[in-house]
């Protein structure tokens, strides 16, 4: 049979960022996928060397617009480990609460992005009228939607008063509830179970050994979850990954699907313990030494690696993402599918390009 | 099949969920981050704010000669983070929760005050 080369993207209506994937097809069935990156590198790494060490939270936070405020905190945290910070506990139960806000947005978000790709306009609507709720909790508490910067070496620059506790509560059960309406039809719909079971399988090895991170790695049954090495508060809450079987496309969704559920419930349990007490503690000196620091995002595992020299420039800021590690993954999952699968394929590790190339 | 229905007729009989934008607003929270202003009067032209920048689109200049200082900043590089406001000593930055208005072209916030002399100190 004639091999055919079909370019899709770097701009394709499912995928708002700039992936470029090269499927060699047979038949309609893809034997081959080749992909090609690089079409928004914007050297933020390379901005260390002229913008000081408090700066560069503002610049780590705009790696990447959806998990903007857990970058920073991951950043915070490296340079606190450096410098040897004590950060308060009412600071980490506030970064905690915030990051489990933006991982809830960020999987409704693709849960509605998912919606989408395979043409449910209706549910996506659904999805992003509830991811509603949490952007005005964002804005309320934090005075913007997305890039929230609240993280500060040493602390947070915000508090919570009791009243916005009591909202953010009803809030997030109110969105908690609207979730759990619409599980029927993401989860038991024959469109979207015809459009996703046996989709896209990545086995439990593959998953292990090409390295895949987050719910690509949860939906393949590996119970793997940055937020067991208890950053932040994660240690004085209940907590336990979120794990399915089957690795297809069906399976990552409800991994995402029952996350959105878990992060409402360590909202309520980080509110429920805030702890009263200092937000943030004061910081002298320069960052001098090595750190790796690793956190969860709603992707998966992010890892950065910091290096300061006991001036305000650090040497080396080093960031790699949950995308980067999922590509692997994604060209083993490509192969001997049908190519009106692959955008559905490809949303499923929830790419973020932008975030791969900094 | 069919699951979506009852949420359908939920949204079909109950009322939008979208403001009719130009014409309806919301009220802005109390903590948005809005269009950034400078009190000049109360500004000493310590130029904290344009090393805490993170952006660096804040410049301050003082000119001796006329006892005047300027205070400019660019309004399409501000990132609208807000720490120039954490830092000014004297509390003369202030953000307004409400969003910046579109303009035609770019143009800079200029402000021009005067450079209070330094106070004496008491023998
Ligand atoms: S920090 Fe405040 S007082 Fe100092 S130059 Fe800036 S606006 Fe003026
Ligand atoms: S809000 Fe942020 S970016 Fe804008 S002028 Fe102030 S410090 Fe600079």
């Amino acid at each position: 049979m004639a091999r055919t080369i079909i370019p899709f993207g770097p701009q394709h209506p499912v995928l708002p960022e700039p992936l470029h994937v090269k499927l060699v097809v047979e038949d309609e069935i893809v034997q081959e996928a080749i992909p090609a990156l690089g079409y928004v590198h914007r050297g933020l790494e390379k901005l260390a060397e002229i913008r000081d060490y408090h700066q560069m939270i503002q610049i780590v936070e705009r790696v990447c617009g959806i998990c903007s405020n857990i970058h920073s905190m991951c950043y915070c945290q490296g340079i606190e480990e450096i410098m040897g910070v004590e950060v308060p506990d009412r600071a980490k139960y506030l970064r905690t609460i915030w990051s489990e806000l933006h991982r809830m947005h960020s999987h409704l978000l693709w849960l509605g992005l998912f919606a989408d790709a395979f043409g449910f306009e209706a549910l996506f609507m659904q999805f992003w009228r509830i991811r509603e709720r949490i952007m005005d909790i964002n804005e309320a508490t934090t005075g913007s939607r997305v890039i929230t910067s609240v993280n500060v070496v040493g602390g947070v620059r915000q508090d919570l008063t009791p009243e916005m506790c009591s909202w953010i509560l009803s809030e997030v059960n109110t969105a908690e509830k609207e979730i759990k309406g619409l599980q029927n039809t993401i989860l038991n719909d024959y469109t979207v179970c015809t459009r996703t079971k046996g989709v896209g399988v990545l086995t439990k090895e593959q998953a292990y050994d090409l390295g895949a991170a987050g719910p690509t790695l949860r939906g393949s049954g590996v119970a793997s979850d940055m937020r067991l090495l208890k950053y932040a508060a994660f240690d004085k809450i209940d907590f336990e990954p979120v794990v399915e079987n089957d690795g297809d496309c069906y399976a990552r969704s409800t991994v995402r699907f029952r996350e959105t559920l878990q992060s409402a419930e360590l909202v309520r349990q980080a509110l429920a313990g805030l702890p009263q007490g200092e937000i943030a503690t004061k910081v002298k000196g320069n960052p001098e030494g090595e750190v790796i620091t690793r956190v969860e995002q709603p992707r998966g595992e992010c890892l950065y690696y910091i290096k300061g020299n006991g001036s305000k420039y650090l040497d080396r800021v080093r960031i790699r993402t949950p995308t980067f590690a999922n590509i692997p993954p994604l060209l083993a999952m490509l192969p001997h599918c049908e190519l009106a699968d692959v955008p559905v394929i490809i949303l499923s590790i929830d790419p973020c390009i932008s975030c791969t190339e900094r | 099949m069919l699951n979506m229905t009852p949420t359908v007729l939920k949204n079909l009989l109950s009322k939008s969920s979208t403001r009719m934008y130009p014409v309806e607003k919301r009220e802005p929270f109390d903590r948005y981050r809005g269009e950034l202003f400078n009190n000049i009067d109360d500004c000493i032209f310590c130029k904290k704010c344009q090393i805490k920048c993170p952006s660096q689109c804040i410049t301050v200049t003082k000119d001796k000669d006329s006892g005047t200082g300027t205070w400019v900043c660019d309004p399409f590089a501000c990132v609208y983070c807000s720490i120039c406001v954490d830092h000014c000593p004297t509390n003369s930055l202030y953000m307004k929760p409400v969003h910046r208005a579109p303009s035609a072209e770019r143009e800079m916030i200029e402000q021009v005050g005067k450079v209070k002399p330094p106070k004496k100190k008491a023998k």
